[in-house]
């Protein structure tokens, strides 16, 4: 198979390159069809040669046709037009003309036959599919297809490679291909190649060196084994790095999920076990706003977030005027009363949506990665997240410190006799304190939509762990939950790969627990006379 | 009076002389009795006969009920909201449950002479340390209660110490228990991991699938429910008990008139922990398994809604508030298993708004009432 | 303490060589004895060195306007709060800055809080029976059994705290005024050495007011007896001697009439309201 796909390369590059980029226009139709023809052969060596013929066509049609060839949409109607599927996803797809461009409409996909293709052809394209990118105009292909040549490179693409890499005007796309050609030297069992390779973070590049270092040239294994030691270093670096982003990641969605907490514990001394609850109904308003706009996840999550906090915020409302106000002055029985609360809103949605998980969807905006090397790619989704969160808390902290409202609810934490008396009203601060906590559980719970299934038990599996970080980082605090967020997040990441997860969270609760004997009250406690309840 | 004239007995037999306790007593034992009667005197397929099932599950609401005694004492009376007594539970199962196990011997699927099956299925080739001496009934018993006790005595030390209560506490001792059961669903801790343990066969040499040995668990559950019943009631009614409810209402006035309180605390909450682990003993070859699933925070903090239920401070109030709210469940997850959390949601609110001394509180209210219209007569003849 | 410290004190390993009345030698000197204190609560010096001495047997005012320290200092004294700096002795042998709050109070202090603090769900009888100087630890307390003598005890104090009709009574159902007694009543059962008082008369009556005067000039002289207290008229009352506390730390000290006369004081406290002062 190997064999096969060095000789179509062969064949291509000998026959294509010098003229490749200076495509030329307008060829003639029927010999195009003559090569499309050469496709349609039940023999899938009689295939390979027809995508050699086609690469070697210089036609400028030739990358759209193996794209779609690759990818199945290469087809075929009942009176012999080939044509290329736009969108295969529906009953009916819309269709155009291989050869002229244009647009035949919608087709049923009964009248049409594909041109069928195996692993090996499938293998051969995407090479081919690569060398073609190299001399695409648009820099994005470039690269893509100088990534797929690493390992790729044999004895005689290596002598154009070079002249490629001298031609190449994107650095990015200049290095991979060095890179590509330093596998092949090393390979090859040149010294050169090592040299080139010390600083590339790529598997390809381990693996060759890592054959190397094992292979007969004393000099080249020496110089080899330097390599990857000091690639190993670099890796360790990286995974440091990724631990840390994972571990900031884990820890912004502890930040959004315990700082609602934090206010209305802060506050008011109300333990609200249907905080997590608040925070599923947030992920839920979420999906709900993604089945209201169908096709726009984007702008849904976007709504979501002032429909979330509301939402959260309403129900919050409902909680504390239902229940918690009657129980003043008893925390442990709100604790209990709150507890029922958050048992009610779970079976609620169990009954009344479904008891199932709900996908919400991520907007392509928010998904893929930032590559950073070959060995650190950050997910967008979490760096968003991780935005959102610090977001969040800056409002939060706004709100507490420069608005009239901060003030009175700083006031009433401090002595709410006093604040009464001074005119403040306790009780719609009270209101005005847990809406504002349960909205931003309801901000978190939109958060969460984007990095875990949304189910009834989402909440549930967050609230020991918001417990967890208000009390590590002291009860009326909004720093100390950021700090102990953040800290617990990483913490985990740090544990977890040689604790494993379980045992990780576990340690992590005894630490806590431990940690809580020393400084009852925190990372960052309340102190003097406000402190003693 | 009453207080006075029984005060100076033993403390332990003080509780005998009140007449709550002995209410108590006598419709404890009159219920063990007429259960007894029910089942082995009256035949089959008459409508009073009480089935094997039926005392089966009466066994399993009587230690609830002493679970439920044991959160009383610490709640009730010591202010202590602990969110992970189920885990003393489990610990107190787990150890019976571990006896179990060793009874089994080579009668296991695998047939293996000393490791129970799963370890085998784990291709694990010989016991873990803490597994040694379960084989012997004295070992295991006593590890029913020293187990929880210590993990008890640990935790309160450090908590106590701290001075860590309220919410806090009830936080931590949840995320105690949230950690033991992440801890027990693995399998590399020889618990049996998801499945836990299960598959008993005997115990103390009687069969544990005939229904002779039912009724002597039910009884035996019963008997161990008034002792520890007795044994609570004669720590509240002592001036420790005083010392408690003081502690409870103003833990730094206690300090200061000289009580070491963090001890009080510890010496109360390990007594209640092993209470715990005795009702978690008695439960496990009646359900003839015990999982992980009994240290799950749910369940903790269910057992704190039987003895609100009930009614805080009362004991008896535990006992009642454990039995209506299983046999609750009972009916419920029979009848629509779905409408059973809507219908725990709705008591925890209501109980704890509407309902704050609980079902006990109802009782005691007409008692004061009557009381209150003999002594308003009374004054108006004198 | 620790062991090796009770070693070095030689009469508690030996009991027979411990003295028979009480454990606090005020053989050299004053009962309490507050040198150079000094707490600050994120920077803020509640009490800024402040010197303090008590004798034995003697009724001491404390007066000083709001924030003055005056119940940070009870709070050190009873070992609830600890100072950033300085040292406080009770009789020239315990250092108070190393024991913890029990301990102190089983050495002889009594403390009654500003906001009357008593055990609402127990009976007042109870509440005296519990404050009782005994042996106050876990397998004792539990076995503890209600003698003739006990019974007397209490019977004594309800009677000097007035309060003999409600003893089976539950605290919480007392008058403020009564609380106050109540809580008189459990620091008298201790049989303590030195009782501080904070504010024994704020919301009570003129007839519960002078009461409270009679039961505290009666203890003294029996035991030292520290007085917080805001109201002027009742500090005249039974003051012999007054300190005055300004911003944590003494501004004057001596009788009543000479401390009102001090300009400072005047300045700073009196000055606000002349007339009661004169």
């Amino acid at each position: 198979m190997r064999r096969f796909l060095i000789l179509g390369l062969a064949c291509l590059l000998m026959g294509w390159l010098p003229t490749a980029q200076a495509q030329q226009a307008s060829p003639d139709d029927s010999a195009a069809l003559e090569l499309l023809e050469a496709l349609d052969v039940s023999s899938y060596p009689a295939k390979g040669e027809a995508i050699t013929a086609i690469l070697q066509s210089d036609d400028e049609r030739a990358r759209d046709w193996l794209q779609a060839l690759l990818d199945g949409r290469l087809q075929r109607t009942e009176d012999g037009r080939f044509v290329i599927v736009l969108d295969n996803s529906g009953r009916n797809w819309p269709v155009e003309d291989a050869l002229t461009n244009e647009s035949l409409g919608e087709m049923s996909r009964r009248d049409l036959n594909r041109i069928g293709i195996n692993n090996a052809l499938r293998n051969q394209l995407r090479s081919a599919i690569a060398v073609v990118d190299l001399y695409s105009p648009n820099v994005d292909r470039r690269r893509t297809s100088a990534t797929r040549l690493l390992g790729e490179v044999d004895e005689e693409l290596a002598a154009p490679l070079s002249e490629l890499i001298a031609e190449e005007e994107d650095g990015q796309v200049q290095r991979r291909l060095a890179q590509a050609l330093a596998i092949y030297q090393v390979e090859s069992g040149q010294l050169e190649g090592v040299e080139a390779l010390r600083g590339s973070l790529h598997p390809r590049a381990r693996v060759a060196l890592s054959r190397a270092a094992n292979g007969d040239d004393p000099i080249v294994a020496d110089a080899a084994r330097e390599a990857l030691a000091s690639i190993e270093q670099n890796l360790k670096i990286n995974r440091g790095i990724e631990t840390l982003y994972f571990g900031l990641s884990l820890g912004s969605v502890l930040v959004l999920a315990a700082i609602g907490l934090a206010i209305t514990f802060g506050v008011m001394g109300v333990i609200n076990m249907a905080h997590g609850e608040l925070i599923m109904l947030g992920a839920y308003t979420t999906w709900m706003m993604q089945q209201l706009l169908p096709g726009q996840p984007g702008l849904a999550l976007i709504l979501s977030i002032p429909a979330g906090f509301m939402v959260a915020a309403l129900v919050g409302i409902a909680i504390e005027r239902g229940v918690i106000q009657f129980l003043k002055g008893r925390p442990l029985e709100t604790l209990l009363a709150t507890f029922g609360i958050s048992l009610i809103l779970q079976q609620l949605v169990r009954t009344v949506i479904s008891p199932l998980n709900r996908t919400v969807v991520t907007p392509e905006w928010m998904s893929g990665s930032l590559v950073i090397n070959d060995a650190l790619s950050l997910t967008l989704n979490r760096m968003v997240v991780l935005g959102f969160a610090l977001v969040v808390f800056a409002s939060l902290m706004l709100i507490m410190r420069r608005t009239r409202l901060g003030l009175e609810v700083r006031a009433v934490t401090q002595n709410r006799a006093m604040a009464r008396s001074m005119g403040i009203r306790a009780t719609r601060v009270d209101i005005m304190t847990f809406a504002l906590g349960s909205g931003v559980a309801g901000l978190a719970g939109v958060a969460l939509s984007q990095l875990t299934n949304v189910g009834p038990n989402l909440g549930q599996n967050y609230i020991i762990d918001s417990f967890m970080v208000v009390v590590f980082g002291g009860v009326g605090n909004l720093w100390g939950t950021l700090v102990a967020g953040l800290s617990l997040g990483v913490i985990n990441q740090i544990l977890e790969p040689w604790a494993g997860a379980v045992l990780a969270k576990i340690i992590v609760l005894v630490f806590i627990i431990l940690f809580i004997q020393k400084r009852p009250r925190g990372l960052f406690p309340q102190k003097g006379r406000a402190a003693e309840g | 009076m009453m207080t006075q004239s029984s005060s100076s007995q033993f403390w332990l037999t003080r509780p005998l002389g009140e007449r709550t306790t002995q209410i108590f007593l006598g419709v404890l034992f009159a219920a063990l009795l007429l259960v007894t009667v029910l089942h082995l005197a009256v035949p089959q397929g008459h409508p009073l006969y009480v089935n094997a099932y039926t005392v089966n599950l009466f066994g399993k609401y009587l230690s609830y009920a002493l679970l439920a005694v044991a959160v009383d004492l610490v709640w009730g009376y010591l202010g202590i909201l602990s969110l992970g007594h189920g885990a003393f539970f489990a610990i107190g199962g787990y150890a019976m449950g571990m006896y179990l196990m060793r009874q089994i011997g080579d009668r296991g699927t695998y047939g293996h002479p000393v490791l129970p099956d799963f370890m085998v299925f784990l291709n694990w080739d010989s016991l873990p340390w803490y597994w040694y001496g379960f084989d012997m009934a004295w070992f295991a018993f006593a590890m029913v209660l020293l187990a929880p006790g210590l993990l008890a005595l640990v935790f309160g030390f450090l908590a106590f110490r701290s001075r860590v209560t309220g919410v806090y506490l009830s936080i931590i001792t949840q995320a105690l228990t949230f950690a033991l059961m992440l801890a027990f669903f693995r399998n590399e801790m020889g618990f049996g991991g998801n499945n836990g343990l299960t598959d008993f066969r005997e115990l103390l040499g009687y069969n544990l699938r005939s229904n002779d040995t039912r009724l002597g668990l039910f009884i035996a559950t019963g008997v161990a429910l008034a002792l520890g019943y007795i044994l609570c009631r004669a720590i509240v009614t002592s001036k420790l008990g005083r010392v408690c409810v003081a502690t409870r209402d103003a833990e730094a006035r206690t300090r200061f008139i000289g009580y070491r309180v963090e001890r009080f605390q510890l010496f109360v909450f390990v007594v209640s922990a092993m209470l715990a682990g005795l009702a978690g003993a008695l439960y496990v070859p009646q359900v003839g398994i015990i999982n992980p699933s009994e240290f799950s925070p749910l369940f903790s903090i269910e057992i704190v809604l039987w003895v609100a239920l009930g009614g805080r401070a009362t004991l008896y109030g535990a006992v009642i508030g454990a039995i209506l709210v299983n046999y609750a469940k009972t009916v419920f997850t029979g009848v629509m298993p779905d409408a059973w959390l809507f219908a725990l949601g709705a008591m925890f609110v209501l109980v704890t708004v509407l309902l704050p001394k609980g079902v006990a509180g109802l009782l005691i209210r007409r008692k004061r009432q009557k009381h209150d219209e003999r002594a308003s007569t009374g004054e108006a003849s004198a | 303490m620790s062991f090796l410290q009770s070693l070095k004190t030689r009469d508690r390993v030996f009991g027979f060589m411990a003295p028979e009345a009480s454990p606090v030698d005020v053989r050299h000197g004053p009962i309490l004895y507050l040198e150079d204190v000094t707490v600050s609560f994120d920077g803020f010096k509640a009490i800024n060195n402040l010197n303090l001495t008590i004798d034995d047997g003697e009724l001491r005012c404390i007066i000083g306007p709001n924030g003055a320290g005056k119940t940070t200092m009870m709070d050190i004294i009873t070992g609830k709060t600890r100072p950033n700096e300085g040292s406080v002795w009770f009789g020239s042998r315990h250092n108070l800055l190393q024991m913890n709050e029990p301990e102190i109070a089983s050495l002889g202090i009594g403390r009654k809080f500003q906001k009357p603090t008593v055990f609402e769900a127990l009976s007042v009888f109870e509440n005296l029976e519990l404050a009782m100087a005994a042996d106050k630890r876990i397998f004792p307390t539990l076995t503890a059994r209600m003698t003739g003598e006990i019974k007397d005890r209490i019977d004594e104090v309800l009677e000097t705290i007035g309060l003999t009709a409600l003893r089976y009574q539950p605290a919480g159902i007392l008058s403020h005024g009564q609380k106050q007694w109540l809580e008189i009543g459990m620091l008298l059962m201790q049989r303590p050495r030195l009782l501080l008082v904070d504010e024994p008369v704020a919301g009570m009556t003129e007839q519960e007011m002078e009461r409270t005067a009679e039961l505290l000039t009666g203890l003294a002289g029996k035991q030292s007896v520290v007085v917080v207290e805001h109201d002027m008229g009742f500090v005249r009352s039974i003051a012999r001697t007054v300190t005055v506390l300004h911003q944590g730390s003494v501004l004057a000290e001596g009788s009543m009439d000479q401390v009102s006369s001090d300009p400072n004081v005047v300045e700073v406290y009196l000055g606000a309201d002349d007339e009661e002062a004169a």
